[in-house]
């Protein structure tokens, strides 16, 4: 099976046909997908800012990201399944032609890893150990990475 | 009113937004991810509030360092969104979701004024606790509610026609 034959069938199937048919599901999920996109911006951007001495800059790095994780990961919960849904809808008519969804996939997977292993580490990293010139590469990067993936989403929904 | 809305509507500067598609979509883009800045950094401080994050953290504190974010980020998604009314006045003006939206605007700032008129006044009582008093998880409740309905209604701009029209 070729990767659009996939989509097809993912955008074909019985379930997407059936939710299809009702008109308001998809403006409800992009909605979802809209709030979480909000929500993550938050989680990330405390974590960040404190990254550059900025924002909760009198609390150790390493409580704030632990505090923000949680969201991180909620807003994950919310974000995937309402962005997946999104890609059924239109997959082999619309996703696997856009430059923009493709640049999208590969900014998240870029995203996830950098957040889920270098940034963690580093802003984990005890406070007696800590290098403000890595904190910084490292949140520069983070916002650099996740900012690709809202635009290229922005660019995915353009007309 | 709906006389401004189509003198607004018939200026060409107007007109020139509304018809230079890279401008307009250069606007919505802005205006989308300002939102990012603005609501994630007052849910992350309306989760304090809830005692739900930062719980270690001085309720005072986390307002007076995520605050200023908060309004920066307002103040581009107001001048954005304000761009994208003034492309289409006379749409906007007419569009259910949009008053709807509007509305949740104005019950937000009604919120967050409560709140630092009455419960945020003896911040100095309650700073330290992990969770706040019930007036002021309510407030932040309040307010992660009415962000959900505001971009929910945002999102929903577009759709009026398949609906009500």
């Amino acid at each position: 099976m070729s990767l659009l034959e996939l989509f097809e069938s993912l955008q074909y199937s019985s379930l997407l046909v059936a939710m299809r048919s009702v008109p308001w599901i998809f403006p409800l999920i992009a909605s979802l997908h809209l709030i979480g996109l909000a929500l993550i911006g938050g989680a990330v951007f405390v974590v960040d800012l404190r990254l550059l001495g900025l924002g909760l800059r009198q609390q150790p790095v390493a409580s704030v990201a632990r505090d923000a994780e949680r969201w991180l990961l909620f807003s994950l919960a919310v974000l995937l399944p309402t962005g997946i849904f999104q890609f059924m809808c239109f997959a082999a008519t619309k996703y696997y032609y856009l430059t923009a969804f493709w640049v999208k996939l590969g900014a998240l997977t870029l995203a996830l890893m950098f957040t889920f292993t270098v940034r963690r580490k580093v802003a984990m990293t005890a406070a007696t150990r800590r290098n403000p010139a890595r904190d910084k590469l490292v949140a520069v990067v983070s916002l650099a990475l996740w900012s690709s993936v809202a635009l290229a989403g922005r660019l995915i929904g353009l007309p | 009113m709906s006389r401004l809305v189509e003198w607004l509507a018939a200026t060409p500067a107007s007109i020139a937004l509304h018809e230079s598609h890279y401008a307009y979509l250069a606007v919505l883009t802005v205006h989308v991810l300002s939102l990012c800045l603005f609501v994630g950094t007052a849910a992350m401080l309306d989760l304090r509030l809830l005692g739900a994050t930062l719980q270690s953290v001085r309720v005072s504190e986390v307002i007076a360092r995520l605050l200023p974010w908060t309004l920066a980020g307002f103040v581009i998604t107001i001048m954005s969104g304000g761009l994208l009314f003034f492309a289409a006045p006379v749409n906007a003006y007419g569009n259910v979701f949009f008053r709807a939206k509007m509305l949740m605007l104005v019950l937000a700032g009604v919120n967050a004024w409560v709140f630092q008129h009455t419960v945020y006044r003896s911040v100095n009582e309650w700073d330290k606790y992990p969770v706040p008093p019930r007036m002021a998880r309510i407030a932040g409740g309040l307010a992660l509610v009415l962000w959900a309905a505001l971009i929910t209604l945002g999102r929903m701009i577009p759709y009026q026609v398949y609906w009500f029209d």
